[in-house]
């Protein structure tokens, strides 16, 4: 229904993994529970392999915590990591374990990640980031996102299959393309 | 006499069916549905607040399933509007409840199980062919005047965007600012059923409601 504009627009405040240069910028509404989400995450990394310094790939949050009872919290964690400079080496470790989201497996993983894991384990208990986590939910509703994943690719919502690999990166590869004749 | 719009449907694997659901500016049918085995809700009895109505096809279907936990999820944000959400479907009270449990749904579903699809007709929302609802969504106003409609193809879940703003806009009238609503309506283009007309007839009528309160 929805126009499917990215709002706001990639800031900042989000983290990015690629150029900023780069001509195409694919931002995942995710939940970090979410069994389709980890399906996507290979699929994503494959991604980045193919299209390289061309692609900058952003991550929000996007926990649909009543389904999933242990989103909210994983997607804290990964802030708590942020602020201390490793937010996709937890990105990264949460889905590759995502059978392992109890508390104490989140402060576990921020440990073997060399992260101050007792940090992070207080500001889970705290909430810290349960306000920015929310914040990304938030522009993900108005921004459109009906489901996890959501992509959007250089802003809009990508509404094609991304189950399929070589169709998901041909998608970014013709936004590069039509990007690159903008420009 | 309720003002309609043909709208086409895709992606549900029959044809350019076509279906007309009821438009902003028009009266929203009143309805008295079960929301519990032993519990009834009547629309009226929620005036005062926006109503955000979704008729969806069927309890337990994928997509219905995802559209339901998204907006359980999006509950708070509906809230901080004063707004309150029912689902309707056909699908018996008993099997709502059993549907809504299995989910932790934390809003009602109501029954339009007898006589069947009575209301989502009367909406404009009822696929007589296939004997269940349209996905279709309507925000409605405190007097119960509907201010914002959409039908989304079948197949697609339709996002909680489109109701937001529609809220946004309602919400920005009732402070005077008729400008911020103005932009939002124009924002949200085709896929928006906005009769502005109608909404401006009856904005004064909603800002002496919400001043009276």
């Amino acid at each position: 229904m929805s126009d499917g504009i990215l709002s706001p627009p990639v800031s900042e405040r989000d983290h990015t993994s690629g150029p900023a240069s780069a001509p195409v910028t694919l931002v995942e509404y995710g939940d970090y529970e979410c069994p389709y989400c980890g399906q996507a995450y290979p699929i994503v990394k494959a991604a980045q392999r193919k299209l390289g310094k061309r692609l900058r790939f952003v991550f929000r949050n996007f926990p649909l915590s009543e389904a999933h009872p242990h989103a909210r919290h994983a997607a804290e964690a990964a802030e708590a990591a942020a602020d201390q400079g490793k937010f996709w080496e937890m990105h990264d470790a949460l889905f590759e374990n995502q059978n392992a989201l109890e508390d104490d497996q989140l402060v576990a993983t921020a440990r073997r990640l060399g992260l101050d894991a007792e940090r992070i384990a207080a500001a889970l208990e705290a909430g810290t980031y349960a306000q920015r986590v929310r914040e990304d939910f938030r522009s993900g509703v108005r921004s459109g996102v009906n489901g996890t994943p959501t992509f959007f690719i250089n802003g809009r919502r990508y509404d094609g299959p991304w189950a399929d690999e070589r169709t998901f990166i041909s998608a970014l590869e013709n936004a590069a393309k039509a990007a690159r004749v903008k420009a | 006499m309720a003002d309609t719009k043909e709208a086409k449907r895709e992606g549900d694997g029959q044809g350019s069916q076509t279906s007309s659901v009821l438009e902003a500016g028009t009266r929203a049918p009143e309805f008295s549905l079960r929301a519990a085995p032993d519990r009834s809700l009547t629309l009226s009895e929620l005036r005062g607040h926006p109503v955000i109505v979704a008729f969806y096809p069927a309890d337990w279907s994928p997509v219905c399933s995802d559209q339901m936990a998204l907006y359980n999820e999006i509950l708070p944000e509906f809230a901080e509007y004063g707004a309150q959400l029912v689902g309707i479907s056909v699908d018996g009270a008993w099997c709502h409840k059993a549907f809504s449990q299995s989910r932790n749904l934390r809003f009602d579903l109501l029954a339009d199980f007898e006589p069947k699809g009575a209301v989502s007709h009367a909406y404009g929302a009822y696929r007589k062919a296939d004997g269940f609802s349209e996905r279709a969504l309507f925000v409605i106003d405190a007097n119960g005047v509907i201010r914002w409609s959409y039908l989304s193809p079948v197949g697609v879940n339709p996002g909680a965007d489109g109701i937001i703003n529609a809220l946004t806009a309602l919400t920005d009238e009732q402070r005077g600012q008729p400008s911020a609503a103005e932009a939002t309506r124009s924002s949200s283009g085709s896929s928006a059923r906005n009769d502005s007309s109608a909404r401006s007839s009856d904005s004064s009528a909603t800002q002496s409601d919400i001043s009276a309160r």
